[in-house]
């Protein structure tokens, strides 16, 4: 993600690359075991029913079981939940998006004596644990009849979240200011200023706020665990677990629908990491 | 041209009698009110209801009943709730320490100058972006007592393994080692640090005689102790509220022995409907966190060495 530009000096050649190769040999073994997890779940999902329970374990799957994958796919209704938790991840992503690039900018960008006392608090939020303010927030939405829909996950993402206005705000502070005045000078609001000139130049920023977001709706289970009973509102997680509930057959499909869940993510960081450099400001990280 | 546009930018441009200054800081409000909203209705609201909640019974059906400190008192005299801060506190004094030192070792072998590294950092650091039920659900077979991938890896070498999460003395380590599989997060923020360290200094070290160790020792690890307090704290917040593996691989068992704070905050608040006392465990919850923030915050002057001070 980040290069340092040195190249440190190597006088003793042998020894550095005796070193060198035991840097491999470490990084080859640890990720290898980071992902024996994985590689074991996709191996488990391909199976028969009866090659899990196996000693020593069968690596590649013989024969290769793909109708676990549809069996697994449509025991529980999991396209009826890929929509919700689509039709979820949508509506966030608009608000988080919105919410925080208007948030971010103020606080880039504009003046006002209480800027650094609430950009304190701002961060000081971050750290407020969710468990915190789960039950009043649970009443609240219980009093306004919003259990049992999609509001209590979607309505909060449009007032701003505290990691996205810090991850915002280092980025557009990183905007050279002349080319605002400039645009100022022209006429420009500041709406239009962000529209024109700081969206087009912050996409880097912006890609990596919606991977964060994609991944925070997909990823999470409590929300939709305390706002969602019924069975037709569930999200992907909650259809997992509700799959773990109603099947009492082997690993191999209970594996195939976690194969299914995980694999939406990983490939999105995948191809998504390259923009991470750019868009994350982590290097600066100090105070 | 440019210069002279520049000139006028700085005197007040009056505009329906408000200078450019006063309109700007309105535009401030403005522009934030989402943020204000959101912090009063989702944060510091729910936080004063949930003080006001904490002081009664309720159940959700009837209105609440207001039975001053009792919650609290009670609190101190539940076993469970003792238990769970233990299982929690336990849990988080090995996990937070192994994980930060795992993450650390890592970052310093991304941080060698050798090739291929990214496909490795790649490697390394995908595991942390998922999590959740199906995490949850593959580490449940990888610790499956019989035919799970950690016992049968273990049978290799002729060792009988555990029953990891189905047997009271093994289920809180093996969720311990699990967490050590999230450690991307931890690792990449450490790796970015280590690229701040100024390789001058470090090259100054060498040629005074100090060798890779001792570099490392009085070089790079003083310059990194910002990012060390930067993830020990946020750990520290992530490890408290550990819930989805409590609730889908032990539901806090065998033997309560994975009884997690927010796992029991849960169990009380959404399955025995105590409102009431959940709202306490919730504000004793939001101290505890506060405490050992401001701990290691304050602390931090002691051992936390910025550069340029």
């Amino acid at each position: 993600m980040v290069n340092s530009h040195h190249a440190r000096r190597q006088s003793d050649a042998p020894a550095a690359k005796a070193s060198q190769f035991g840097v491999y040999v470490l990084l080859a073994m640890f990720s290898l075991i980071m992902l024996l997890p994985l590689i074991w779940m996709v191996s488990s999902s391909l199976k028969p029913g009866y090659d899990v329970f196996q000693f020593p374990p069968q690596w590649i799957p013989h024969p290769v079981e793909w109708s676990n994958y549809p069996k697994a796919m449509t025991f529980v209704p999991f396209a009826r939940f890929f929509l919700n938790t689509f039709t979820i991840i949508f509506f966030v992503l608009i608000g988080t998006l919105v919410s925080n690039v208007m948030i971010a900018y103020a606080f880039a960008r504009l003046e006002s004596r209480w800027k650094t006392p609430l950009f304190y608090l701002v961060l000081a939020t971050m750290m407020l644990p969710f468990a915190v303010t789960m039950i009043p927030q649970y009443a609240i939405f219980n009093k306004l009849g919003w259990v049992d829909t999609f509001l209590p996950l979607i309505v909060p993402s449009y007032f701003g979240s505290p990691f996205y206005i810090f991850l915002l705000r280092q980025f557009f502070m990183g905007i050279p200011r002349e080319l605002e005045d400039a645009a100022a000078i022209d006429g420009a609001g500041v709406f239009r200023t962000i529209y024109r000139l700081i969206l087009p130049m912050s996409w880097p920023a912006m890609v990596t706020v919606c991977i964060f977001t994609i991944q925070g709706t997909w990823n999470d289970f409590l929300g939709p665990l305390i706002y969602l009973n019924k069975e037709n509102l569930f999200t992907m997680q909650l259809g997992l677990q509700f799959f773990v509930g109603q099947y009492t057959g082997g690993w191999n499909l209970l594996m195939a629908a976690s194969t299914v869940i995980l694999t939406p993510i990983l490939v999105m960081f995948f191809f998504g990491q390259r923009f991470f450099s750019k868009g994350l400001n982590i290097g600066g990280l100090k105070g | 041209m440019v210069p002279s546009a520049l000139e006028t930018s700085q005197k007040p441009v009056r505009r329906r009698g408000r200078t450019l200054q006063q309109q700007r800081a309105r535009l401030f409000w403005w522009m934030i009110s989402p943020w204000i909203f959101g912090f009063l209705a989702f944060v510091l609201g729910p936080m004063i209801y949930s003080g006001y909640l904490s002081l009664t019974s309720w159940n959700l059906l009837n209105p609440p009943k207001f039975i001053g400190w009792q919650n609290y008192i009670q609190m101190a005299h539940d076993p469970l709730f003792w238990q769970s801060l233990k299982v929690t506190t336990i849990y988080s004094l090995a996990s937070v320490p192994l994980s930060l030192a795992f993450a650390l070792f890592l970052a310093i072998l991304l941080n060698q100058k050798i090739q291929g590294l990214s496909i490795f950092r790649t490697i390394l650091y995908l595991p942390s972006v998922v999590s959740g039920v199906a995490v949850a659900e593959v580490f449940m077979w990888v610790f499956q007592p019989q035919y799970g991938l950690l016992n049968s890896l273990l049978a290799y070498f002729g060792i009988h393994g555990p029953g990891w999460v189905s047997s009271p003395g093994w289920a809180l380590p093996a969720l311990i080692l699990m967490s050590l599989w999230g450690v991307g997060g931890p690792m990449i923020i450490f790796l970015a640090g280590l690229q701040n360290v100024s390789p001058d200094l470090k090259e100054a070290a060498g040629l005074d005689g100090a060798n890779h160790f001792r570099t490392f020792i009085h070089i790079t690890l003083p310059m990194l102790t910002p990012t060390i307090l930067f993830n020990l704290v946020l750990s520290i917040i992530g490890q408290f509220q550990t819930f989805t593996q409590a609730f889908v691989m032990t539901s806090g068992g065998p033997l309560d022995s994975t009884l997690f704070y927010v796992y029991y905050l849960f169990e009380q608040a959404f399955e025995y409907l105590n409102m009431g006392y959940a709202a306490a465990m919730a504000w004793v919850l939001f101290f505890i966190v506060l405490v050992l923030t401001l701990f290691v915050m304050v602390s931090s002057s002691k051992w936390v060495f910025y550069q340029g001070e």
